[in-house]
């Protein structure tokens, strides 16, 4: 069943500058008109919504599935299940899992297992280079050929100059993006947190934050020679974001995403030595996470992504800090933690909503983020009103590294819809 | 006055009170160690169990020889080797050993952290962090501090310089907070590539010549060079290190009058310590072993809770 009259909600649709009270028929899962009528045409079923946000579908640049390989952290139906409780209808799935998706086969699976769960919308990246090694060139035209968004080595950055521009141009003849995670491998070592006061205090080796501006700055520089698509993943340095704003004056192809844990947490929280802390690039300090906010204010940021990185105990509480792995799942707090960049009034809603559709969207070419007539049906229906107190325990990822439990948040997601089709309710969400 | 805290696992968590309380208990303990029967019964029927995951000789053995000079039952469990991935299983181990009930465990592990993680996990025994990874190694610090006290007098305004690898030292991280909480003045000193970032944030002075840095110093503690950073890229060879980052006589001779050297040990001769200063008549550096023993004694029965007097 893909037909739906929604009613009762503030539609927030930054795609099309919309931010008005009006119903939503969908048709065969398709937007099929807006309407200011109350009734629902005949035989279509009413979902009332309260006075909640109806947005365009949330989407979420990226995210790790550990599917195939790992699926004991994470895998495609557990994870799609997260982003559905998150309030996201688009994912896109990084390369890393085991074997690395860097040939047709794997992505194929990965799509097949997608399509088995019926439920959020799979786009897998392909690898940039075999087996993330950094050293030939992955099958980038056969992934491109089965359907990956774009091709990426994300976890790692790929330290040889002449690889990196050959793949930025091969990857052009095809029309994919390069996504790109932007840590000098040298540089940050075997730094497990921020290089700074903190890191000296607690006797941790640093990544310093020139081991991510300095790629940040290359890749840009390699994009301005091959006239590549640059989309830069997970920001967090000052210098790298400052360097994002000045490649986009200058008209360069690149789009840059942040993390909720970079605008929300800085290095200061390793302090108790919680590997749950723990990610590349990694948090930083207060003026990194002062200058990313006004990079989302001023529109250099074009995405808030989650870097949804599910671990087990195994992997983080059993280990050292040192040899725990990095990483922390995001895709079922994302939506109320940055919600609060609206209620510290630092973004508007129309703002929050825009870098979770029509910028993401925008980025990597995918055929969503808006809800014209004609367009896909999904829709994410949220309630700023609602608060909610985020609960690691009760998520849908098989993981629990989430640096945000416990906290209090509002904009709780009251629906997710993929294609007419009601993916996930809230509970108790039609109270009244 | 009774310590309150439940575990010794850094300096950072001890007031100056605290600080002075173990010192005091360990200048009334020290003469145990020099009687013919070297053994008083504070800590009969205690166990103490020695976790040592990073190879020590020194301390674990300053370690057993102060519980067992207080009647302590000690066992001591090792897993050799510098590698870190043998401590993967580490959460696992203590569980185990925790079982057995031990009254204080004194653990070292190479991770930064680890022991207070432990520590949060296993409340019903007293940790004493024997070092931990490059983050602290309290009763070095304490001892060291009991050593410059015994020398000077005091520590309160003394201009103290810390020389060598301050970047991978706990050594170096325990003494900057200590000597700070009790007033001095500590400057750290060594090549650029062995300093960490920001480091006058922990409230220091910093300076990559040596001969700056011991000008007028009252205190120089000498930290250990390990050969693993020339893989580090952090100096070139081990004689250039000798010859721009070396403690030599010459130095001392425009620091003040009567300073003090001192060393956690092992000295690399020749190193990062010239032999006639090593050996020289302002080396405190077995002072500093005899004193380690009488810090972990007042460690071990301060946080035994153990209310009688030592006779």
């Amino acid at each position: 069943m893909s037909d739906l009259f929604l009613t009762n909600g503030l539609v927030i649709d930054p795609a099309r500058d919309v931010r008005e009270k009006i119903n939503c028929v969908i048709r065969r899962g398709r937007v099929a008109e807006w309407t200011k009528a109350k009734q629902p045409p005949t035989g279509v079923p009413v979902l009332d919504v309260d006075g909640a946000v109806v947005a365009p579908g949330f989407i979420d640049l990226h995210v790790h599935f550990r599917d195939p390989g790992e699926e004991y952290k994470e895998d495609i139906a557990s994870g799609l299940a997260a982003a559905a409780a998150g309030g996201f209808t688009s994912v896109v799935c990084m390369a890393n899992t085991k074997p690395v998706n860097d040939c047709a086969a794997v992505t194929r699976y990965m799509r097949h297992a997608a399509q088995m769960v019926d439920g959020v919308r799979l786009y897998p990246v392909g690898a940039m280079t075999r087996g993330l090694a950094g050293e030939a060139l992955a099958d980038i035209g056969d992934l491109a050929a089965e359907g990956v968004v774009g091709i990426s080595d994300d976890g790692k950055t790929v330290a040889n100059t002449l690889i990196m521009r050959r793949a930025m141009e091969y990857a052009s003849d095809f029309q994919l993006p390069v996504i790109v995670h932007c840590e000098d491998p040298h540089l940050a070592g075997e730094g497990v947190m921020h290089e700074g006061a903190v890191s000296t205090r607690l006797g941790l080796r640093g990544r310093p934050s020139a081991s991510e501006y300095l790629i940040v700055e290359r890749d840009i520089t390699l994009a301005q020679l091959t006239n590549a698509r640059l989309h830069v993943q997970h920001v967090s340095a000052r210098e790298a974001v400052e360097a994002v704003r000045r490649a986009k004056a200058a008209k360069v192809g690149v789009t840059v995403e942040v993390t909720p844990h970079h605008l929300f947490l800085t290095d200061e929280t390793l302090a108790d030595f919680d590997p749950n802390y723990k990610m590349y690039p990694p948090l930083r300090t207060e003026a990194d996470q002062t200058a990313l906010r006004r990079a989302l204010k001023d529109g250099t940021i074009d995405a808030i992504a989650t870097d949804h990185a599910p671990h087990s105990t195994l992997e983080k509480e059993e280990r050292p800090i040192e040899l725990a792995a990095a990483g922390v799942i995001g895709l079922e707090t994302a939506v109320p933690v940055s919600y609060r960049l609206v209620e510290e009034r630092l973004i508007s809603l129309s703002r929050f909503v825009d870098l979770l559709t029509r910028g993401p969207a925008a980025a990597l070419r995918l055929p969503h983020g808006r809800l014209a007539v004609g367009d896909t049906a999904d829709v994410t229906v949220f309630d700023p009103r609602q608060q909610l107190q985020i609960d690691a325990t009760q998520f849908r990822s098989k993981s629990r590294n989430c640096p945000f439990h416990g906290w209090i948040c509002h904009g709780k997601v009251l629906f997710t819809i993929v294609g007419g089709r009601i993916c996930y309710e809230a509970r108790m969400a039609r109270s009244g | 006055m009774a310590f309150t805290k439940h575990h010794l696992l850094r300096i950072a968590d001890l007031t100056s009170r605290d600080i002075e309380l173990i010192l005091s208990t360990a200048r009334s303990l020290k003469g145990i160690s020099f009687r013919s029967v070297k053994k008083v019964p504070a800590l009969r029927g205690k166990t103490v169990l020695n976790c040592f995951f990073e190879s020590s000789t020194r301390t674990r053995t300053s370690f057993e020889i102060a519980a067992k000079r207080l009647s302590a039952d000690t066992i001591n469990f090792s897993s050799g080797g510098s590698s870190m991935s043998k401590g993967e299983s580490v959460l696992d181990t203590i569980r185990n050993l925790n079982a057995m009930q031990p009254d204080i465990v004194v653990m070292r592990h190479q991770s930064s952290g680890l022991i207070g993680r432990i520590a949060a996990q296993v409340p019903q025994c007293h940790f004493i962090n024997a070092g931990d990874g490059m983050h602290e190694h309290p009763t070095q610090a304490l001892l060291d501090a009991m050593t410059i006290q015994e020398a000077k007098g005091k520590i309160r305004g003394l201009r103290v310089v810390i020389l060598g690898d301050v970047t991978h030292s706990r050594v170096a991280r325990s003494n900057i907070l200590l000597l700070r909480k009790l007033g001095a003045h500590v400057r750290v000193a060594g090549p650029s590539t062995l300093l960490p970032p920001e480091v006058d944030a922990l409230g220091v002075t910093h300076t990559t010549s040596v001969a700056a840095a011991t000008e007028g110093a009252d205190v120089v503690m000498v930290l250990r060079i390990q050969q693993e950073r020339l893989g580090e890229f952090a100096f070139p060879s081990v004689r250039e290190y000798a010859r721009y980052y070396g403690l030599s006589a010459q130095h001392l001779e425009r620091a003040a009058p009567h300073v003090v050297v001192l060393h956690p040990g092992p000295v690399n001769r020749g190193v990062e310590l010239s032999p006639d200063v090593a050996d020289g008549s302002s080396s405190l550096i077995l002072d500093q072993v005899e004193n380690g023993i009488a810090v972990r004694m007042a460690s071990l029965y301060l946080l035994s809770g153990v209310r009688e007097p030592v006779q």
